[in-house]
């Protein structure tokens, strides 16, 4: 009787995972690896921070430059409204990713209104997350391609080479999250997502949502503080 | 035996923490709050005036922490959820924060203005 108590915690029953704590360690786990992704970004945005104004050349992100070899102006490099635009894409993604966990979590619950049926459909709100996700990424191709054709890569100078770095660096990060969800949406169109999967989709939301904090940071420090 | 409550208490403490998320409704709210912040900040950023003041840069990162921690208590639950995964997420930040604030003291131009680089 006892070996069985004993060697319970490190049997999945019924689909629940039994730990010391209580707690799935998958959750455990994803909010360890969040923590550890705050200073991955926070080293990314120091370094950011440090060489902010000590670029030698231009182009510069909030200042015009002429370049006094061939005389070439360069207006300021970000583009403000295009980011705000992106900004607003990952910041509605995070709302339909609350309402796609929400929905399946409240999959058994009888839906007799359209408003009901749509608020329901974690399907619906999964498509949502993944096509703002997209969107927030082609914002960045665009703007990343027009920074190059403006002549800054990330080789021109020390803004160049943080900026993309620290970008792209998000970029990946938000590539991977629409990956994670796409293969959530296959789950769901394959067996309908259930409550028992909610964990599952705690996950990929918790994940999702750190990218879009991580963004609130780096809009307000990288492209509004001047 | 006790572990058997234990994880009974557990699962309980899980339900009840399921039970006091909020509902689709805090999150629409919730939704519309981060987008006034947005649309605020950006505001701020095309008035000169308000770019020279010395209330710019506090203000938007007052704007910018606040959309922060709504995001990461409402959508990420942390409000909600068990104390463990908010001393996982909080101490790793705090180790982060605490890094940056030194980084920016050594390399930054917080240092150049102390004097302790040129």
């Amino acid at each position: 009787m006892e070996a069985a108590i004993t060697s319970a915690p490190q049997s999945p029953v019924a689909g629940h995972h039994y730990t010391s704590t209580g707690l799935d360690n998958r959750k455990i786990g994803i909010w360890a690896f969040l923590g550890s992704e705050c200073m991955l970004f926070v080293s990314l945005i120091s370094t950011y921070l440090i060489y902010k104004g000590r670029s030698v050349v231009g182009p510069f992100p909030h200042e015009a430059w002429t370049n006094p070899q061939t005389g070439q102006h360069l207006n300021p490099i970000l583009n403000i409204p295009v980011t705000s635009f992106s900004t607003f894409l990952l910041l509605m993604s995070s709302l339909s990713m609350v309402l796609a966990h929400n929905a399946v979590v409240n999959k058994r619950v009888p839906k007799t209104t359209t408003g009901q049926r749509i608020l329901g459909s974690s399907k619906l709100w999964l498509w949502g997350v993944i096509i703002l996700g997209l969107g927030f990424l082609m914002c960045q191709a665009y703007e990343f391609t027009s920074f190059v054709h403006e002549g800054l890569t990330i080789r021109t100078n020390l803004f160049g080479s943080s900026f993309f770095t620290l970008t792209g660096f998000h970029g990946a990060h938000v590539t991977a999250g629409v990956l994670w969800l796409c293969s959530l949406l296959a789950i769901d169109y394959k067996r309908d997502l259930m409550p028992e999967d909610a964990l599952n989709v705690d996950l990929a939301a918790l994940y999702w949502h750190f990218v879009d904090v991580v963004w609130i940071a780096i809009f307000t420090l990288v492209y509004l503080i001047r | 035996m006790a572990q058997h409550s234990d994880h009974a208490a557990a699962g309980h403490h899980d339900a009840a923490a399921h039970a006091h998320h909020p509902t689709a409704k805090t999150y629409l709210v919730v939704g519309l709050f981060l987008t006034i912040i947005t649309v605020l900040e950006v505001w701020a950023y095309y008035v000169p005036s308000f770019v020279a003041s010395k209330a710019f840069v506090p203000t938007l990162l007052i704007m910018s922490a606040v959309k922060f921690a709504t995001v990461v208590m409402f959508y990420m639950h942390l409000k909600y959820d068990h104390k463990i995964f908010r001393a996982l997420f909080t101490g790793g930040f705090l180790v982060a924060a605490t890094t940056l604030i030194g980084l920016m003291f050594l390399f930054g131009k917080l240092a150049v203005r102390l004097g302790l680089l040129t």
